[in-house]
């Protein structure tokens, strides 16, 4: 059960000469909720990219260490774009296409060569169902995506993200912009994509990691300060400046 | 005080705007009142004789000019704006000479594009004057023009909507004509209609490479006077100064048809 999904070893990530992540060592548990919290420019989102290597796309960025998927390191030998496809990312904002809800979460399944309309309608229903946002757009599916609300935006992202059926699912503060109501809705989805997939999710959000986290690391400046069972850290955390973080004395 | 200035600055703002609307106004007024009453039918006969200096010709072959250098232009253009926006690291030698030479050709006059092209395309590649060594020409002259709109077109585009892209395991090339090409086309397609305008309006660079033949085109070959071209003979020639200010209204109404159709289009494009 506790299978571990990714192994992080001496990860140091620089931006130019700004080293923005100094040693990361850490493994993410499968089928576990990782929260990553910390103050702002902590590293988070930046380790978050790591794992999918959204890194790459940043011209000045360095990086040395090994980071192991399924014990395959993924900045050796291995094709960007399959890696991407089995750990899957949902952004801070919404990010759709300015298409239709269909075409947005069959966009994936189709640049993996799926073609079929039949098969395509599956994964777009199936995918749709999982992110509990079918009923609500069901009659207007070939309609702009953009026109809804930004809560079920950012759950046909999840859609979108979960049509490709990847293996780990990094979402980079998806509820940031969202309002309570549609922030209680994906944390619950959260919870009932754990029995499928690997989640890592970074939030600023101290009750949510309460909430839906099985395990929380706290970075601070680019180092993991402390990384252990939700519970516990945030019960009784081992280092000061957890402390002071969770209490709200500063970030 | 305060409220002095204000008045007269509200007051330059509306003058300016009134003498510039004036002037545009003044101006097409003019051409349709000269113009229109010499709009006979026989201007849009079939061929054209010293008679009778029919425009019919000089349509098609504005037709036929603009297409071909379109042809010729927009893959160049969209490739070289795609290289430099999505695929060049920023900062590299390579692209920052494109672009000065891009800004560079984008300010020579017409008439030097007409030289070169009579140089090279008439002389050297031995095309004569034809409807070729023009749209040739003109393709080297409004490329600069495609390159900008459509790198700002792109530049346009959300970053967001890439990194979607990548994310779920897209490569460069499927987001690149799949999510970012399709929304820029609104902007790419406001460069081509300026290109338009320009092709239409050009004679500098076609007198000396497409030449001023009004008749109808037997092949690519063949030398051709588009609208402009023949507005600016007539004219020059000093017999037909009523026709000539007849094709100006024509020449309008075909710019003005073009506008509104590439709006159309535009609009069809980017609704989903």
């Amino acid at each position: 059960m506790n299978k571990e999904k990714i192994k992080i070893t001496g990860i140091d990530l620089y931006y130019g000469d700004f080293q923005a992540l100094k040693n990361i060592n850490m493994i993410l548990p499968q089928n576990k909720i990782t929260a990553f919290i910390g103050p702002s420019g902590c590293g988070k989102t930046t380790l978050l990219k790591s794992l999918n290597r959204m890194n790459d796309l940043i011209s000045d960025c360095r990086i040395s260490g090994e980071i192991l998927l399924d014990g395959q390191n993924i900045y050796e030998n291995i094709d960007v774009n399959l890696l991407r496809k089995r750990v899957g990312m949902v952004f801070q904002k919404p990010n759709l296409f300015p298409m239709s809800i269909y075409d947005n979460v069959a966009y994936g399944p189709r640049t993996h060569g799926i073609r079929s309309k039949v098969m395509l309608d599956e994964i777009v229903e199936k995918s749709l169902v999982r992110a509990v946002i079918w009923d609500e757009v069901k009659d207007r599916i070939k309609k702009s995506a953009l026109s809804l609300s930004g809560g079920q935006q950012q759950r046909i992202c999840i859609a979108r993200a979960l049509a490709v059926e990847p293996e780990v699912l990094l979402m980079d503060e998806p509820t940031s912009a969202l309002d309570p109501v549609s922030t209680s809705k994906i944390e619950e989805l959260v919870l009932e994509l754990k029995n499928d997939y690997t989640i890592i999710i970074v939030t600023h959000n101290m009750q949510q990691a309460v909430r839906v986290s099985d395990k929380t690391a706290f970075f601070l400046l680019g180092e993991i300060v402390e990384y252990r069972d939700t519970e516990s850290i945030f019960s009784m955390p081992e280092d000061k400046r957890t402390e002071d973080y969770i209490t709200g004395r500063f970030g | 005080m305060a409220k002095q200035t204000s008045f007269i600055l509200k007051s330059f703002v509306m003058a300016a705007t009134i003498i510039t609307f004036g002037i545009l106004l003044f101006l097409i007024g003019y051409i349709l009142i000269k113009g229109v009453p010499y709009l006979t039918p026989s201007l849009f006969n079939m061929s054209y004789t010293s008679e009778n200096v029919s425009m019919f010709p000089s349509i098609i072959n504005t037709v036929l000019m603009t297409l071909l250098s379109l042809m010729i232009a927009i893959p160049f253009g969209l490739f070289t704006a795609i290289y430099l926006v999505e695929y060049a690291k920023r900062g590299n030698k390579l692209v920052e000479i494109i672009r000065l030479t891009s800004e560079t050709l984008a300010g020579i006059p017409s008439i030097v594009y007409g030289l070169f092209g009579m140089l090279f395309f008439v002389t050297y590649l031995g095309w004569g004057y034809s409807i070729l060594a023009g749209s040739a020409t003109l393709s080297v002259m409004i490329l600069p023009l495609i390159i900008r709109t459509t790198e700002e077109a792109l530049k346009s585009v959300p970053d967001s909507y890439r990194e979607a892209s990548f994310g779920l395991g897209a490569g460069q090339l499927r987001t690149v004509f799949h999510i970012v090409l399709p929304s820029a086309v609104p902007g790419i397609l406001a460069g081509v209609i300026l290109a338009i305008g320009r092709i239409v309006g050009e004679t500098a660079a076609l007198i000396y490479t497409a030449g001023t033949v009004a008749k109808l085109p037997k092949d690519l070959l063949s030398s051709a006077r588009t609208l402009s071209v023949h507005m600016y003979t007539l004219s020059s020639e000093g017999f037909h100064t009523n026709e000539a200010f007849a094709t100006a209204v024509v020449l309008l109404i075909i710019v003005l048809l073009i506008n509104t159709v590439s709006m159309v289009i535009a609009r069809k494009v980017t609704k989903i």
